[in-house]
C-alpha cells in the first residue's frame, strides 16, 4: 500500500512510525476490550479527529454554539451529534428525502449535504426552535390535522412548510404541494400536510 | 345518539406533539456513553464464493474496536425458527446478516468494523481484503427457473406442495390449489381473457434506514435498542442466531420511522450484538440509503399469467393462474398469499393455481404491505376489467355479480366469514367519482378491487388505574401508523373514560407479555382486543371492591356507561377509583390474547388519469378508494391508512422498480433514482369507509393498514386502458413503456 492512500485516514497527523506503534497498540486494547467491564465501556473514547479539525461558532436558533469540526463535517452531524439537535433526521448522503431539512439564512437547505463549514456566520434555524411554550402555527396546525403517521419526515415537513411559507404566505394548494416536492413522506400523509400548510394559511400569523 | 362515547371520534394522537416538533425518540436519536460505531463491509458483486476474508489490517486500524466476519455466528444447520407471522431458516437468516462462504447478491454484508466513530470504521472497511470467485448471476425469476441456470443453493430441493422433490434447482417451492374442473370450466365460458404481467421488485421504502444499538454486557446479558416492527420477534431471532438464552436479551423498541413489512426480519441486531461483545462497547450500526436498497428484503418482481372465462351473463365459470415470484437471495414464501389472493375476490366454479417460489440474485424478498396481493392483483384485476368490456357490462357490476361474500370458498379453501366486499362495491358505484363524468381527451377511469386476509396473533397489555383515575396502558405492539391511539380508545370505550385518561406507552420485552409483531394488519384488531379484556379485568377487581366498600355481594355490582352501581349506591369510574386507590391492593388489569377471527379486508379504487401523448407521463386526476374498515375506531387513522397504502400502490403502478445490470447490480440504490411518489405527484386521494362490523370483535373491528396498497396497480392500468386503448401488462407503467406502447 503507498503512503498517499493513508493520507485520507482520520489520524493523518500520525507519520509512518507512530500510526504502525498505534495500531499493536489498537490491537491489543481489541484484544482487552474482549473481556472489558461494563464500566470499562463507558470509559471515554479516544478522541480522534481530521487534521483541519477545529472549532468553529455556529449560530443555532438565535444563539451561539461552539463546536468542533472538520472540513467533511456537515452541518447534520453537527446539529445532531455535537448540539443534540436530533429533529433534523439522517436518511441518505444526498438530499433527496428532505427529512434533515433546516433553515439556513431564511433558506431551506438539506443539512446532510451542508458542510457545517459553510455555516459559519449565518443564521441556522431548526425544528426544535418552532416548539416550545408558545409553538409555531406550523407545528400547531400539524398537530390539528394530524400531519403525522410514523413522524420520521415529519420535522423536515415541518420546517419546509415554515421556510416555503415565510416566502409564500399566500400559497395556493398547487403552489404547496409543487413548494414540498422535496421532501418524501413514505406512510402517504400528504393530504393532511398540505391541509396543515392551508391551515397556516388561513390563520394568517405565525401563531 | 351515537353508539360509542370514544370509538369513532378523532382525538388528538397522544404521540403527536413530540412527533411534530422532533423530540420523538428514534433509534439513531439515542446514545450511550463509549458507543462505538459500526459499518458493514458489503459484496460488490451479485453472486461469488467467498474464498478468503482479512481483517488484518482493519483490526489494526487506531480507532478500531472490533471486526467480525460471518464465522464469528455459530453454525446454525438448517434450524426452522416461529416468528409467529412465518417461519425463518436460521442458517439463512445467519448467512444473511454475514455471508459465510457465498455471497447471493450485490450489497451482502461479508464483515463489520466497530470504530470510534463511522469515518474510521469506514476507512477500516477499505482495508478488509475480500478474494471472490465471481459466479454467474441471474435476476429474473423465469430465467432463474431454467436448468440450466446458475443455481445458488447446491443443497436447495423445491418444496413440491410439502415433499421434496427434485435438487439442483433454484426453485424453492410450488404451491398448488385447484377446485372443481377448469377444464370443463373454460368449456362452458363464452369469453376467455388470458394474458401474462411482469412486476418488477420494489421496496418498502421507509424513510429511517435500519439501525440499532446492542450493548451485551459482561454479564451475558443483551440489550438492543432498535426500530423494528416486532419487538419480541427481534429478540427471538437475535437470541436463536446467537445461540443465548431468550431472556437474555432484551429488545427496547425505539419510534419506528416506517416499515410497511421490511422491519421483521433482523439484519443488523445480531451483528451489532457481536461487535458489542468483541469490544465491551455498545455498538451502534446503521445502514446507509443504498445498502436498505441493495441488502434489506424488498419485495418481489413477479411473472403471473391469468386466464378466465364468463358466461355472456356475466358469471364467472373457470379461472387459472401460473404465478411465479421471486424469493431473491433465500426462500423467502411470498409466493404463498399470493397464490391465495390472486382469485380471492370472486367465486370460481373452478379454478387452479400453481406457484413458485424462486431464488436469485436479488435480496431476500421480504413483506410489504399485503405481501404477494398487489402483484397478483395487477393480473387478474386486469383480465376481470377486459373481460367486463368484452361480456358489454359495468365494471362494478361484472364484480358484484361474481363477489365472494359469507359462505363463499376460496380457491385454497378457507370459507368467508361474515365480509363487506359487496357492500364496498356498491359504495364505489354510488359515489359521486364513479357517478360524475369524464370528458376529455386522453382521459380514462378505471376500477379495480383488491383483498387481504387480516391476521390475529399473540398481543398483551397491562394497565394500572390510578388515584385520579387515569389510567396507564402498557402494550407490546410498535406503533407505526398511529395504533398507540387505537387501543387506548378501546380500552377508554370499555371503562366508560375519556380517551385522554389513558396514557399508552410501548415498552421493551421485559415489561410486557409476549407480543407479535406490528403486521397483518393486526394490531388495532388483536392488541385492541387485549385491551378490551385488560378493561374487563380492571372492570371485574373494581366491581369487587366497590362491593366491599358497598357490603354486597360482587355479583349485585354491576358496570355500564362508567358508573359502578350496588342495591343501592352507584359511583363513577373516576369517584372509585380514588376510593380504591385508598383502601387495598392496587388495580391493574391484565390480559393476553391470540384470537381467530381477523375477518378479511376488501378494497375498490376508483382512478381518472390523463396520459400524456408525447411523454408518456401518466397523471392521476381524482382517485377514491373505498374500503370496508369493519368498525373505523379512530376515522383519521383509516383514512390515513387507505391514503398511504393508496400512495404507495400508485408508485407501484407508475414509477417504482429495481433497475439491475447485467451483472446483476441494482443501479438505482437512492431516493434520487428509486421515485416515490411526492405531494406533487397526487391529488387528495379521498378515503371513503365503509362499516360493516366484524361480528368475533366486540367493537366490529377489522384490519385495515394492508388493503389499499392491493388495488392501486391494476386501478391504474384500468384506467389507462380506458384512456389510450392500450393494456400495460408490466409494471412500473412507466413513461418509457407508456410511450413505446403508444408507438407500437
Amino acid at each position: 500500500m503507498k503512503d498517499q492512500d493513508l493520507a485520507p485516514w482520520p489520524q493523518a497527523g500520525f507519520d509512518r512510525r507512530a500510526f504502525l506503534k498505534g495500531s499493536s497498540a489498537a490491537a491489543a486494547a481489541t484484544t482487552l476490550a474482549t473481556h472489558a467491564t461494563q464500566a470499562q465501556a463507558q470509559a471515554a473514547a479516544p478522541e480522534i479527529v481530521g487534521r483541519q479539525s477545529r472549532l468553529v461558532e455556529l449560530k443555532v436558533n438565535g444563539k451561539t454554539a461552539s463546536v468542533r469540526v472538520e472540513p467533511r463535517s456537515t452541518l447534520l452531524d453537527v446539529l445532531r451529534y455535537q448540539l443534540q439537535l436530533t429533529g433534523a433526521k439522517p436518511v441518505s448522503i444526498d438530499g433527496s428525502s428532505g427529512a434533515s431539512t433546516v433553515i439556513v439564512d431564511g433558506k431551506p437547505i438539506a443539512a446532510n449535504t451542508t458542510l457545517a463549514l459553510d455555516c459559519v456566520g449565518k443564521s441556522i434555524q431548526t425544528v426544535e426552535s418552532l416548539g416550545g411554550e408558545k409553538p409555531d402555527a406550523v407545528v400547531s396546525a400539524f398537530v390539528h390535522a394530524d400531519a403525522m403517521q410514523c413522524g420520521f419526515c415529519t420535522p423536515g415537513f415541518v420546517v419546509a412548510v415554515r421556510a416555503f411559507l415565510d416566502k409564500n404566505p399566500g400559497a395556493t394548494e398547487e403552489q404547496i404541494r409543487s413548494g414540498l416536492n422535496g421532501n418524501l413522506c413514505r406512510c402517504g400523509t400528504y393530504a393532511n400536510v398540505v391541509m396543515a400548510a392551508l391551515e397556516v394559511v388561513k390563520g394568517g400569523s405565525r401563531g | 345518539m351515537a353508539k360509542y362515547k370514544v370509538i369513532g371520534t378523532r382525538p388528538i394522537r397522544h404521540d403527536g406533539v413530540d412527533k411534530v416538533t422532533g423530540r420523538a425518540q428514534y433509534t439513531n436519536d439515542m446514545a450511550l456513553q463509549g458507543m462505538a460505531h459500526a459499518k458493514i463491509l458489503r459484496s460488490p458483486h451479485a453472486h461469488a464464493r467467498v474464498k478468503s476474508i482479512d481483517t488484518t489490517a482493519a483490526a489494526k486500524l487506531p480507532g478500531v474496536y472490533a471486526v467480525v466476519t460471518g464465522k464469528d455466528f455459530p453454525n446454525l444447520k438448517d434450524k426452522m425458527a416461529e416468528l409467529g407471522e412465518g417461519s425463518v431458516n436460521l442458517a439463512h437468516l445467519s448467512a444473511n446478516c454475514l455471508a459465510h462462504d457465498k455471497v447471493l447478491y450485490k450489497g451482502h454484508a461479508v464483515a463489520a468494523v466497530a470504530a470510534v466513530n463511522a469515518h474510521v470504521a469506514e476507512e477500516a472497511l477499505k482495508l478488509i481484503k475480500v478474494d471472490y470467485e465471481v459466479l454467474p448471476s441471474v435476476t429474473f425469476v423465469l430465467d432463474a427457473m431454467k436448468p440450466d441456470a446458475p443455481i445458488l443453493h447446491p443443497d436447495l430441493t423445491t418444496d413440491e406442495l410439502g415433499k421434496p422433490g427434485a435438487g439442483n434447482t433454484n426453485i424453492a417451492k410450488h404451491l398448488h390449489f385447484e377446485t372443481g374442473d377448469v377444464a370443463v370450466g373454460f368449456k362452458q365460458a363464452d369469453v376467455v381473457v388470458e394474458r401474462e404481467f411482469k412486476t418488477a421488485v420494489v421496496h418498502q421504502g421507509y424513510i429511517e434506514p435500519h439501525v440499532c444499538t446492542v450493548l451485551w454486557n459482561q454479564d451475558g446479558h443483551v440489550t438492543v435498542w432498535t426500530a423494528t416492527q416486532g419487538s419480541f420477534t427481534c429478540r427471538q431471532q437475535t437470541a436463536e442466531l446467537l445461540q443465548i438464552p431468550i431472556a437474555k436479551v432484551t429488545v427496547v423498541p425505539m419510534e419506528i420511522g416506517g416499515g410497511f413489512g421490511g422491519k421483521i426480519r433482523v439484519y443488523l441486531e445480531p451483528v451489532a450484538a457481536l461487535l458489542s461483545r468483541k469490544s465491551g462497547r455498545p455498538v451502534r450500526l446503521m445502514m446507509n440509503r443504498a445498502d436498505v436498497f441493495e441488502a434489506t428484503g424488498p419485495t418481489p418482481g413477479t411473472f403471473v399469467r391469468v386466464k378466465i372465462g364468463a358466461k355472456k351473463d356475466g358469471t364467472l365459470v373457470a379461472g387459472q393462474a401460473w404465478l411465479a415470484y421471486d424469493a431473491g437471495a433465500y426462500p423467502s414464501g411470498i409466493i404463498g398469499p399470493g397464490c391465495m389472493c390472486v382469485f380471492s375476490c370472486y367465486e370460481f366454479p373452478n379454478a387452479v393455481v400453481d406457484g413458485y417460489d424462486v431464488c436469485m440474485n436479488k435480496p431476500q424478498m421480504s413483506a410489504y404491505r399485503a405481501p404477494g396481493a398487489t402483484q397478483a392483483a395487477f393480473a387478474c384485476e386486469q383480465v376481470i376489467d377486459e373481460l367486463a368490456a368484452k361480456l358489454g357490462l359495468d365494471p362494478i357490476e361484472f364484480r358484484l355479480k361474481n363477489a365472494v361474500k359469507e359462505g363463499s370458498r376460496r380457491v385454497d379453501g378457507p370459507v368467508y366469514p361474515k365480509i363487506g366486499f359487496i357492500e364496498t362495491l356498491q359504495a364505489a358505484k354510488n359515489h359521486p367519482h364513479y357517478k360524475s363524468k369524464l370528458t376529455g381527451a386522453n382521459r380514462g377511469r378505471g376500477v379495480a378491487a383488491g383483498f387481504w386476509f387480516n391476521c390475529g396473533l399473540k398481543s398483551s397489555c397491562s394497565a394500572s388505574v390510578n388515584l385520579d383515575g387515569s389510567v396507564n396502558l402498557i402494550e407490546g405492539s410498535t406503533d407505526i401508523g398511529g395504533s398507540r391511539a387505537s387501543i387506548a380508545m378501546q380500552l377508554a370505550e370499555t371503562l366508560g373514560i375519556g380517551a385522554t385518561d389513558v396514557v399508552p406507552r410501548v415498552v421493551d420485552t421485559d415489561s410486557i407479555g409476549y407480543t407479535d409483531v406490528t403486521g397483518g394488519s393486526r394490531v388495532t384488531f388483536a392488541t385492541g382486543l387485549a385491551a378490551i379484556e385488560c378493561a374487563r379485568d380492571i372492570i371485574r377487581q373494581m366491581s369487587a371492591r366497590a362491593a366491599e366498600q358497598w357490603e354486597c355481594k360482587p355479583d349485585q355490582v354491576t358496570f355500564a356507561d362508567g358508573v359502578f352501581k350496588g342495591p343501592s349506591k352507584s359511583l363513577g369510574f373516576k369517584e372509585l377509583a380514588a376510593i380504591v386507590a385508598q383502601t387495598g391492593e392496587p388495580v391493574v388489569g391484565r390480559a393476553t390474547v391470540d384470537p381467530q377471527g381477523a375477518t378479511n379486508g376488501f378494497g375498490v379504487h376508483i382512478a381518472d388519469v390523463e396520459v400524456d401523448r408525447d411523454t408518456g407521463k401518466v397523471t392521476i386526476l381524482r382517485y377514491t378508494s373505498v374500503q370496508d374498515a369493519g368498525t373505523a375506531i379512530h376515522p383519521s387513522y383509516v383514512e390515513g391508512q387507505i391514503q398511504g397504502g393508496s400512495v404507495q400502490g400508485i408508485g407501484w403502478a407508475l414509477n417504482e422498480e429495481y433497475f439491475y445490470d447485467g451483472e446483476g447490480r441494482m443501479r438505482n440504490a437512492s431516493f434520487l433514482d428509486y421515485r416515490m411518489p411526492t405531494a406533487l405527484d397526487l391529488p387528495m386521494i379521498e378515503a371513503v369507509i365503509v362499516e360493516v362490523p366484524n361480528p368475533d370483535h366486540p367493537y366490529g373491528v377489522r384490519g385495515v393498514g394492508e388493503t389499499p396498497i392491493v388495488p392501486p396497480p391494476a386501478t391504474v392500468a384500468n384506467a389507462i386502458h380506458a384512456a389510450i386503448g392500450v393494456r400495460m401488462t408490466e409494471a412500473p407503467i412507466s413513461p418509457p413503456k407508456v410511450w413505446a406502447a403508444l408507438k407500437s
